[in-house]
């Protein structure tokens, strides 16, 4: 038994201690501070600090705490992708909180800790560890949907968000403590080695595995439990939609990653066609549903729901090129959908709402750039060659070619046709229409320096691959 | 000179963009300069690309030739390989040719968002010369995809009435296709290292990791099981199908045609097509040949059904576009047709027949929209008497009308006689249905001939019609030119073609050389 607590182990969380640190400082520093957007440039500052410290623990792959908490590849990987998200997310909340007369401090702490608690999320190899990340992650999100405090749907949202998501953190709980029953331990490996020593029906292990993934599927937002999200997507800040959407989702499909390629990883024969069929039915009610929106904003909620479900694909591929192909995606996507989303930020301005695509018409005509730049975020998340959302699906795909999924794979590529359809919705309204008296964009310089990142690494990752391909590879082969 | 010997393939398919970004500097409220630029562009393009006419070696044209290797995504095994041979050199000068004639025809036609609409045909044009192209089946898929955008927006923006509805249909049958298309590529991907490892006739040559290499699968092609084969078939059947398009696939196209400008129509008929059916030529004959034997059937069919439906279809249109677009149906159903005859004759008619279509339809489109820019309308029954007022355009309409046709002396002729013979070789009624079809052709283009140019003027709004001026002429002849150059010496073309189509003939049916061989030598030496 390794010893419970050493020095390097405090070095292992050095990133997520200096965001917690800056947190804490930034609430402090909210009392003495009357120009709210410097405390964003703070958080910045923070998120790149604490990038800093994740830079130089790089390459090192061992387990801290007595096992309970990985610091490999995968993990930093992953805890990239949440600095990345976070702190484009931060900059292009600074204009857009002042024109919803909401700029507080507490704010950005609340992004802060719920990275932390993120980056807690994808190192955890053991439950507790894993929930507490969990948790911390989903508290400070549920009081950011409901930032817009005069706002009656940001309200609504954040209610609905959280008591969905605290019943369905209870049923993920249940499936928990099902596993440390069965197994008398709470970290990954031996839950494991518990449930392949029995039988592959044993209806406690089974039990365990249904409420653990229904559990899953409710924070990924998979059919049947997304009904919360065009909801929290629509209501929240627009700025947290684009960081739940990218960040939130990252976090909860590293932890589905550790979960299910490693503690139930022996119950795999039974997972595989329940998360088939999830995966099928995410994809194409996401999709059909997007089809019917007007409002931006739900209409890529939907999206991102049927995005969930080709990254389930994956899963069912279980293989070294679905496995890549999870954290792979979920990069590109990062970048493609931050920057869609920050179009959106963008077309909020002081008397205009900004969410109708109709809002859009003829915005080609005032603002070319950024119809422009908005045209080929939609192209890459529709996965249209040579935007990096092609790299993302073609991977998916191959991973379930490879493992002869043949039907799940041509479901899949048939949504990815119709998705078009509705991406193709907002291009027309863009492009093809004239422009009316609300069509307008507010640039601030942290939405220009967002914008320019996620085009650049859109465009970058979709004309060469090779270095993310490799990066992405290296996360799963080392770490698992 | 050496540095471009080396690189041209590239530099021809890179050209159009590059121009385009340039033109992306440029001020959109100037006009003329713009026109002037993307004019200059697309027509020294078509120069640079004259060399490969020229250095292109003859005697090895069924080898690829100013072939560019380089590693472009090492961890996937995707190379950017481009290269040709006589198959590819006759499509991608087709490209080239068209390209600068549908610019050509849109300088007065396009008024509104004139920069945008030149920066998507160039972008256009590289992508579909990148198709013709790639030797690397990543790269062809990157390349198939990008030109629906530009496509999309050139039918979207500059269309007519129901120009939406028109783009996004495209778009998205495309789109069901490609996708398809890519699971395909993918299980023949994951296919060939296990072939290779078992075969080090082909692993000593393209090795045995995981490649997107055309060159590789051709060679593997004899050992891919057929249950493979049959289900990698349909998937690119589904894909090219519907660029060809090929009945029940084609009601993309007459919407697609109608509502696109000009410029588009005249790209879309004369080039875009032809991705399909050399989709059907480079990877489904050669990669799958156990396969397409198993579905000759079904896509003699299918083209029979194309050639005769379309034909009647186009009969009946009174919308001069909507005609000239089911003729497209008809005539794909033809060069379908001999490429499934899967023999020297039907498969070298077949792809005369493609650069034929590209060259009668795209000026018959061209022609169509002559005389839409004059009467703001394609209502056959508007017209009459047109070559009262227009007795060039008359000329010119007549000798295309000839060429669509196949009267002798003209290129159609030579296309549709090679595909008849060989589809005679392999069965009368294939050669019966092709040559009633000839005759329903020349029925609805006579017809429609007569209807719009011959008799009285009795509409008062066509009496005063001014003729073509010298920028409408120059788009149009060299597309006579051409016309009468394949008509009347064809041999260029088939010196070319003999080769690389013999190549596909013996890898889809090795017994056919051996079968004749066989003959040769009885009759020389009777048993």
């Amino acid at each position: 038994m390794a010893q419970f607590f050493q020095m390097q182990d405090l070095g292992a969380i050095t990133p997520e201690l200096e965001l917690v640190a800056f947190g804490m400082f930034l609430l402090i520093f909210d009392l003495m501070v009357q120009e709210k957007r410097r405390l964003g440039l703070i958080a910045l500052a923070g998120i790149a600090i604490s990038g800093f410290f994740l830079f130089r623990l790089r390459g090192t792959d061992f387990s801290a705490y007595g096992g309970v908490l990985a610091l490999d590849p995968f993990s930093i990987f992953f805890k990239t992708i949440f600095l990345v998200a976070a702190a484009l997310s931060v900059a292009i909340s600074l204009k857009y909180l002042d024109i919803e007369r909401e700029n507080h401090g507490e704010y950005y702490a609340l992004i802060l800790f719920s990275t932390m608690g993120m980056m807690f999320m994808a190192g955890a190899v053991d439950l507790v560890t894993l929930y507490i990340g969990l948790e911390t992650m989903a508290i400070a999100t549920y009081v950011l949907v409901g930032f817009l405090r005069s706002n009656q749907r940001s309200n609504e949202a954040s209610m609905k968000y959280f008591l969905l998501g605290a019943f369905s953190s209870g049923i993920l709980l249940y499936g928990m403590s099902l596993l440390y029953g069965l197994s008398g331990s709470t970290r990954f490996v031996d839950i494991a080695e518990a449930l392949s020593r029995r039988p592959l029906t044993d209806p406690i292990s089974l039990l365990a595995m249904i409420t653990l993934s229904a559990g899953m599927f409710f924070k990924v937002a998979a059919v049947p439990f997304h009904q919360w999200t065009p909801d929290a997507y629509e209501g929240a800040p627009t700025s947290i939609t684009a960081f739940m959407s990218v960040a939130v989702k990252a976090a909860s499909f590293a932890m589905m990653v550790r979960i299910f390629m490693v503690a139930i990883y022996p119950l795999r024969p039974q997972w595989v066609p329940i998360m088939a069929a999830v995966s099928v039915m995410t994809m194409t009610i996401g999709n059909i549903a997007a089809i019917t929106q007007s409002n931006v904003k739900r209409m890529l909620a939907y999206s991102s729901i049927s995005h969930a479900g080709y990254i389930l694909i994956g899963f069912i591929a279980g293989n070294e090129t679905g496995l890549t192909a999870v954290p792979l995606y979920l990069f590109i996507y990062t970048f493609t959908n931050l920057g869609a989303w920050a179009v959106i930020v963008a077309l909020r301005r002081k008397d205009v709402i900004g969410e109708q695509i109709d809002d859009m018409a003829g915005l080609f005509f005032r603002h070319p750039a950024g119809a422009v730049l908005m045209l080929i975020f939609l192209l890459s998340l529709a996965g249209i060659p040579p935007t990096a959302g092609f790299i993302g699906k073609y991977y998916l795909f191959a991973a379930a070619i490879q493992t002869g999924h043949n039907a799940l794979a041509v479901i899949a590529v048939l949504n990815a046709a119709i998705s078009i359809y509705f991406y193709f919705r907002i291009v027309v309204s863009m492009f093809m229409r004239e422009a009316t008296e609300k069509t307008g964009l507010v640039y601030a310089p942290g939405l220009t320096m967002t914008l320019a990142i996620a085009i650049v690494f859109t465009l970058l990752i979709g004309v060469y691959p090779d270095p993310f391909i490799a990066m992405a590879r290296q996360a799963v082969i080392l770490g698992f | 000179m050496d540095y471009f010997r080396q690189h041209i393939l590239s530099i021809v398919a890179f050209w159009p963009l590059a121009g385009m970004i340039v033109l992306m500097l440029f001020n959109k409220e100037n006009k003329t300069l713009i026109r002037w630029w993307a004019n200059l562009v697309m027509i020294t393009g078509f120069v640079i690309s004259l060399p490969l006419w020229f250095w292109f070696d003859r005697d090895s044209a069924d080898q690829m030739q100013f072939v560019q290797k380089i590693p472009w995504i090492p961890t996937i095994g995707a190379n950017y390989h481009v290269g040709i041979d006589g198959i590819s050199l006759l499509l991608v000068m087709l490209t080239t040719l068209l390209g600068p004639l549908a610019v050509l025809s849109s300088w007065e036609a396009i008024h509104d968002r004139v920069k945008e609409y030149y920066v998507f045909m160039l972008m256009l044009q590289a992508g579909m010369l990148g198709v013709f192209i790639s030797l690397d089946f990543f790269l062809f898929y990157v390349f198939w995809e990008v030109m629906l955008v530009p496509m999309y927006f050139i039918i979207g923006v500059w269309g007519g009435p129901r120009k939406l509805y028109a783009a996004i249909k495209f778009f998205l049958y495309t789109l069901f296709g490609s996708v398809l298309l890519l699971l395909g590529i993918l299980a023949l991907y994951f296919m060939y290292p296990s072939i290779a490892a078992q075969h080090p006739e082909i692993s000593s040559q393209f090795g045995t990791g995981s490649t997107f290499d055309i060159l590789a699968f051709q060679a593997a092609a004899s050992f891919l099981p057929f249950n493979y084969q049959y289900w990698i078939f349909l998937a690119f059947f589904v894909g090219f199908a519907i660029k060809v398009p090929m009945f029940p696939f084609h009601t993309w196209l007459p919407d697609a045609h109608v509502e696109a400008p000009t410029a588009g129509s005249v790209i879309l008929a004369a080039v875009l097509l032809k991705m399909g059916t050399y989709g059907f030529l480079r990877f489904s004959l050669p990669i799958l040949p156990d396969g397409t034997k198993y579905f000759v059937p079904f896509m003699i069919t299918l083209s029979i059904i194309a050639i005769i439906y379309g034909a009647l279809v186009a009969m009946m249109q009174p919308d001069m576009k909507k005609l000239v677009a089911y003729s497209s149906v008809s005539h794909m159903g033809f060069v379908t047709l001999g490429m499934f005859a899967l023999n020297p004759n039907g498969v070298n008619g077949s792809i005369i027949q493609q650069i034929n279509h590209g060259i009668s339809t795209g000026a018959l489109f061209l022609i169509v929209g002559i005389i839409y820019e004059r009467r703001h309308t394609r209502e056959i029954a508007q017209l009459g008497g047109i070559s009262n007022v227009m007795p060039m355009y008359a000329v010119v309409f007549l000798i295309m009308t000839m060429s669509s046709i196949g009267l002798p002396l003209l290129n159609g002729f030579i296309g549709e006689f090679t595909i008849v013979m060989g589809a005679l070789q392999e069965n009368l009624w294939w050669a019966v249905a092709a040559g009633s079809g000839i005759v329903l052709g020349a029925a609805y283009m006579l017809w429609l001939y007569q209807r719009t140019m011959l008799g009285k003027i009795e509409n008062p709004a066509n009496e005063k019609l001014i003729d073509m001026n010298l920028r409408e002429l120059a788009t149009l002849v060299p597309l006579i030119i051409v016309a009468f150059w394949i008509g009347l010496y064809p041999a260029p073309f088939f010196r070319v073609l003999d080769k690389p189509v013999n190549k596909i003939v013996a890898k889809v049916r090795p017994d056919y050389f051996q079968g004749a061989q066989r003959l040769n030598a009885e009759i020389r030496e009777p048993r």
